[in-house]
């Protein structure tokens, strides 16, 4: 990736304009600054909304405007640009449209014949914490050791090292959720990762993204726990319960401290703390959830406990519900064609993704795979095929947002990113073609306006510290 | 795994459907068809634009552009469409695996009676479910043809060639077997340690195959000493020894696929190179060898210490230094919910270098060349039979729509069960309009 040429004065812009960690995330707004006896660090004992004990380090890499004309623009804000072009400068989209202005020391690239997009979203993957190679050291996506592990958190199973990242950067994967495995009721906490090359996990989370909760219908818990329970769907339904009821007193609990804190602080608890927060709005619930009838249950106890679902995941018969998911504001990351390999897979179709889209409710391409991730744009053109099958019209324009905008929101990061806007997030992918045709590769991706991939310059690529020795570098 | 897999069912109550299907079949193989004005892939030859193929008796009787419409036939308008032979899936558990994780669905696999589980004799096709409701959107996507493989262990039986029809097993055979299946790249597979224990254990196979076809009265009164594999096992790789059937050899590693060779030749076997994700990296021995290998398009992570090399390159790579390829599903669910992308494997394999009349061909005449029936299938010829398809477009391409399917010269497309739920959902039934 060409990150060499770059001015000093550049870098130190961009990392303030970036919203990186430096700038204000939920780390200090959630300090519980008044709390008078200690500092910003040392809040261990404190259950306090929005906290943020592994801040992010990411900074936005330096970059040079850069405009790239000539070029199909799919924006998911709206119908396409035809010879558009877009200006990319201090990590945001600064200009959009017809013709923008060249700042002098833009690079300027000609984009005939290509299209750009913005970068695609994924709202469920397991990299990082499901490792290449597969190896059992590696395997650190399911703590299931407990149906209910609201303690865990996905960030700290990752290993940044995953050669599964640079590969699915250049699938024009920009931001991906990491969600932990399906084997618990309630699996733990996601993370949402920006897809750089870093040290650390703190230094690939979004700056400022909510975290998600992960929670799991069906077979997989009744599976896992068949022996010790839950070993039913009723086992299962009776476990969310539970963990609610609970985690609704530790909330009471612990809003009345912090609003009148008198006495001692009640106990921390790292997993209540975690349901808490998605009581309070500030956690997103990502449900698996394949059935259409499990769905509609877990849409009640959501009710019940007075929390929002936000994303059913792999959702095979999502088709079959569409009407309540659009009623309630309920995404469903979905597969364009995955199906029969168990029960509740039975009755994937492949118009699900367009029998969603047409009531009304927001479609997402997931990948929940580190193959199937590098083409989320081909799943997205299955899916617009297979609408087309069946009478569904859905124009290219629209289905962009299936793999950008949709996903955005689904994380609740679509202020920031998921469409082409001035003022949004610079990311950014330029393909070969048109991106839902299978010979389509994506050429360039950047993050924060900082060009992170470059099909044409191999010798640039984001080699993890693993394949260095094991994996030749392009087959050399 | 991070997901649950599984696979296939099967429905009793489509018996009487078969049935009706299979008369319409025979009036309907009576029918001579003309594809006319069509741009036609023969893949034996130079695509011709505005030609036609004309079927009769489930057999092509003539393909080219001044073709004479014989009279009476039923005309197909192919103006603006593709035509090309049927697609051929070379590796499948189509009619195998109903629902993957439902063991009562699961039938591509043999325990077997050794520890090492050697089952050469396992005739996978005889557990084959004729009505699995997976055949239908196969077919409805343009794969007329599909190899139907077994799995697991050290020598996991033999695979035949189906053609999906409606029909039973002894209708959908077009020839059994067409490979003896074994693996060198997993020794937990076949209760072993180490990657060298596999060959010595293959090699201790052949050889007491090959002791035991010399020494057949010997063995039959107990006059020769105990061999490393039951009769009927030793039995079924004589026809491994005597080349008449390939040897199948699963293998992703570079030195795993050496080793393979240097066995086959050892043993004078005819070998087939399967997964192979490191073969581009022993293109020139595999070219030198004459050995044709089956892989993926789509495969480039290190996802385990075997598959280090993985890249999507592989199929080009290989074709470009004069290996025959044929390509196989490495995306979701490929060996039987998803049969029907072994199309989009074809088009990623163009993306990364391969041509574009390769990966035609490498999933139509290389496989039925691989399998030995190049003389009925994989390419339109008169003679061949008559498995052909329309296309709205580019046959790789997502948005193209299969028009037509002839298998055996019988229209073949049918609603699918997965359509029947689309239709059923697509406006609600009354019954289902309350939440």
């Amino acid at each position: 990736m060409t990150r060499t040429a770059l001015l000093t004065l550049v870098t130190t812009a961009l990392a303030c304009a970036s919203g990186g960690a430096t700038s204000g995330g939920p780390s200090q707004a959630a300090a519980p600054a008044d709390t008078g006896a200690r500092g910003p660090t040392g809040d261990g004992g404190i259950s306090a909304p929005l906290a943020d004990p592994f801040p992010s380090t990411y900074q936005a890499p330096p970059s040079r405007p850069t405009v790239i004309r000539n070029v199909t623009i799919l924006t998911a804000a709206g119908p396409r640009i035809e010879n558009g072009a877009i200006l990319l400068r201090d990590g945001k989209i600064a200009a959009v449209g017809a013709s923008v202005e060249a700042p002098t020391d833009a690079i300027v690239i000609d984009g005939a014949g290509k299209f750009v997009t913005p970068g695609i979203i994924d709202t469920h993957s397991h990299m990082g914490v499901y490792a290449a190679p597969g190896v059992e050291a590696n395997s650190d996506g399911n703590e299931a050791t407990n149906p209910v592990t609201a303690h865990v958190w996905a960030e700290h199973s990752v290993w940044p090292q995953d050669p599964q990242f640079p590969r699915a950067l250049a699938g024009g994967i920009t931001t991906a959720q990491i969600l932990p495995g399906s084997a618990n009721l309630i699996g733990g906490r996601s993370v949402v990762l920006k897809v750089v090359p870093a040290r650390t996990v703190q230094g690939m989370k979004f700056p400022g993204a909510k975290y998600g909760l992960k929670m799991a219908c069906g077979e997989n818990p009744k599976r896992v726990y068949a022996t010790r329970g839950p070993s039913t769907r009723m086992g299962n339904v009776a476990g969310y319960r539970n963990a609610w009821i609970q985690a609704e007193a530790y909330r009471r609990r612990w809003d009345k401290w912090l609003a009148d804190k008198k006495g001692d602080p009640p106990q921390r608890d790292l997993g209540n703390e975690t349901l808490a927060e998605v009581l309070r709005g500030n956690i997103l619930v990502h449900n698996h959830c394949y059935r259409a009838d499990e769905m509609a249950q877990m849409i009640d106890i959501a009710r019940e406990f007075g929390y929002k679902i936000r994303s059913f995941h792999h959702g095979v018969e999502a088709y079959k519900i569409a009407d309540l998911l659009a009623r309630d504001s309920i995404s469903a990351s979905i597969w364009a064609d995955w199906g029969a390999f168990k029960m509740e897979a039975l009755d994937a179709v492949k118009a699900n993704m367009a029998l969603v889209h047409q009531a009304g409710a927001r479609t997402v391409v997931h990948s929940d795979d580190p193959s199937g991730i590098q083409r989320l744009n081909q799943e997205a053109a299955k899916g617009i095929a297979a609408g087309a099958a069946l009478g569904i019209t859905i124009s290219e324009d629209e289905a962009i947002k299936w793999l950008t905008l949709h996903p955005a929101w689904s994380l609740g990061l679509d202020d920031r990113v998921g469409s082409i806007a001035v003022g949004k997030n610079a990311d950014i992918v330029l393909w070969s073609g048109n991106p839902f045709s299978v010979y389509t590769r994506a050429e360039r991706v950047w993050i924060d306006g900082a060009q992170m991939f470059d099909r044409s310059d191999p010798n640039e690529a984001w080699r993890t510290d693993f394949e260095l020795g094991f994996v030749r570098r392009g087959g050399q | 795994m991070r997901r649950d897999h599984g696979d296939r069912r099967d429905r009793r109550g489509r018996r009487a459907l078969g049935l009706v299907a299979l008369l319409i079949a025979g009036v309907a193989q009576a029918q001579t068809v003309a594809i006319v004005g069509g741009r036609v892939f023969p893949v034996s030859g130079p695509p011709i634009e505005g030609g036609t193929v004309i079927i009769r008796d489930g057999r092509i009787t003539a393909v080219g552009r001044d073709v004479a419409v014989p009279e009476g036939a039923q005309r197909v308008d192919a103006s603006g469409k593709w035509v090309t032979p049927g697609i051929i899936n070379p590796a499948t558990q189509l009619g195998l695996v109903e629902v993957g994780q439902v063991g009562e669905t699961r039938n591509a696999t043999a325990r077997g009676r050794d520890e090492t589980r050697v089952n050469a004799a396992f005739t996978v096709w005889d557990g084959l479910n004729p009505l699995s409701v997976l055949f239908a959107p196969a077919r409805n996507e343009g794969i007329t043809t599909v190899a139907v493989m077994p799995a697991g262990g050290l020598v996991s039986g033999q695979a035949a060639l189906v053609d999906i029809v409606d029909g039973g097993v002894s209708e959908m055979l077009v020839r059994s077997p067409i490979a003896m299946i074994a693996q060198i790249g997993n020794p937990q597979g076949a209760n072993v340690s180490s990657r060298g224990e596999l060959l010595l254990r293959l090699r201790e196979l052949l050889e007491d195959s090959r002791a035991y076809g010399r020494r057949r009265a010997d063995y039959e009164r107990a006059q020769t000493r105990e061999f490393a594999a039951s009769r009927l096992d030793l039995e079924a790789m004589q026809q491994v020894l005597a080349g008449r059937v390939p040897l199948l050899v699963v293998a992703d590693k570079a030195s795993d696929i050496e080793a393979a060779l240097r066995l086959a030749r050892e043993y004078g076997l005819r070998l087939i190179i399967g997964s192979g994700a490191e073969a581009w990296m022993v293109a020139d021995k595999l070219v030198a060898a004459k050995v044709p290998v089956m892989v993926g398009s789509m495969v480039n992570i290190p996802g385990s210490f075997a598959t280090l090399g993985a890249r999507q390159e592989n199929p080009g790579l290989l074709r470009r230094a004069g290996v025959d390829v044929a390509l196989i599903g490495t995306g979701s669910d490929p060996d039987a919910y998803n049969v029907r992308n072994i199309k989009q494997e074809a088009g990623n394999a163009v993306a990364y270098g391969m041509t574009w009349d390769d990966a035609l061909r490498a999933i139509t005449l290389t496989p039925a060349e691989i399998f030995g029936v190049a003389d009925r299938y994989g390419s339109l010829q008169p003679g061949r039979v008559a498995n052909v398809v329309v296309w709205s477009g580019d046959p790789f391409e997502l948005s193209t729509r299969v028009e037509h399917v002839f298998v055996r010269g019988v229209r073949s497309m049918s609603p699918s069960r997965q359509d029947e739920l689309m239709a059923r959902y697509k406006t609600l039934p009354p019954a289902y309009r309350n939440p």
